[in-house]
């Protein structure tokens, strides 16, 4: 009897312990969150290293798309000008805006971004770094950087994203567009400061 | 809406709601029956047509975006004595089997005939990549490479 009151305490002990632990982990990711949350460079990176932007800057020749970020159907490939192949262009399924009947997305100029602005794979601080590299970024200032980041169709199409091919709503990124925008404004007039991580 | 552009080579003025997609207003309105509908979300090819000379899905094309444009359709890329290589190739080769997809792949196969004229195996993988449910795969890359002969000997 007196073993399995000891056995009983132990396991009681064990799953307090576990909980509280759990409890901690969450209120501590809980935290990180909403101080990573308030800045403007972590406002603005939430945007850029979502789904909806990522899917088009891929690390390779292979756009992803979905919420789950799969390879693009159909083979799909970057082709020379970042706009598909011959007789597979972006332009021959997407158009300058969503076809919610059919499901495709669309914006003007719908293509990828080019590979030396491949995000896939990269954290928020070395992606920071590429945006306000000029020979990487196509030769922007940082005043054109910030007029793409918050002016380009193409970027704010992520706040109308549309509807997929079963009719559900796709994912917007986790900021609203007036708060990004006031973000990128704000971070970029405080010295476009990088942070170390 | 008003919408005109042309279509094979002649002008046509359409009064439809302007998100109609244009497989519909050919198929429907203007009654060209060759171009086919599969899917309805771009996926497999089969409503495959030129806008402006390049492959359009056009089950997916809202006819406002064709407005001023140049629309080709099977019909319109020959007929009679008058074939086009791609389809001229595709009778030596004998591809159809129901050939329900086979506009959509002939005029996927024209748009990449005229970028890249002799398309390797690799360009026809990476271009070519209609949905065909009979798998007729083998015979259309076959046709595929003699449609390149053909134009190359016509041209």
């Amino acid at each position: 009897m007196t073993i399995f009151f000891l056995l009983l305490a132990s396991v009681t002990l064990l799953l307090a312990n576990s909980l509280t632990k759990k409890d901690n982990f969450l209120a501590n990711e809980n935290t990180e969150t909403t101080t990573a949350y308030d800045d403007p460079f972590s406002k603005m990176m939430k945007v850029l290293t979502h789904k909806r932007c990522v899917n088009c800057h891929p690390s390779g020749n292979r756009p992803r798309q979905g919420e789950d970020s799969h390879y693009h159907n159909f083979n799909v490939l970057r082709g020379a000008d970042n706009h598909g192949v011959a007789a597979l262009r972006c332009e021959s399924c997407h158009a300058d805006e969503n076809n919610d009947f059919s499901g495709v997305p669309g914006a003007p100029e719908w293509s990828l971004a080019p590979l030396e602005m491949a995000w896939e794979g990269l954290s928020r601080v070395e992606i920071a770094k590429s945006m306000l590299d000029p020979k990487i970024n196509g030769g922007r200032s940082l005043e054109e950087t910030v007029k793409h980041l918050t002016e380009h169709e193409l970027v704010l199409w992520a706040w109308e994203p549309g509807v997929d091919a079963e009719g559900n709503p796709r994912e917007k990124p986790p900021v609203s567009k007036e708060e990004y925008i006031k973000a990128v404004k704000e971070w970029a007039a405080a010295g476009a400061i990088i942070p170390e991580k | 809406m008003k919408i005109t552009f042309n279509i094979n080579g002649k002008s046509q003025s359409v009064d439809v709601d302007e998100h109609t997609p244009l497989l519909w207003v050919v198929r429907d309105v203007l009654n060209l029956k060759g171009t086919k509908f599969g899917c309805g979300k771009a996926a497999c090819g089969a409503c495959t047509l030129h806008v402006d000379g390049e492959a359009v899905r056009s089950c997916s094309y809202p006819i406002k975006f064709a407005e001023g444009k140049e629309v080709t359709t099977i019909e319109g890329l020959g007929e009679g004595d008058n074939l086009h290589p791609v389809q001229q190739a595709w009778m030596e080769e004998i591809v159809p089997q129901c050939g329900y997809c086979q506009p959509g792949f002939m005029m996927a196969t024209a748009a990449l005939l005229e970028k890249i004229p002799n398309p390797t195996d690799e360009d026809i993988d990476n271009n070519i990549v209609n949905i065909c449910r009979c798998a007729t795969y083998y015979r259309m890359r076959k046709a595929i490479h003699r449609a390149a002969e053909i134009k190359g000997t016509n041209s």
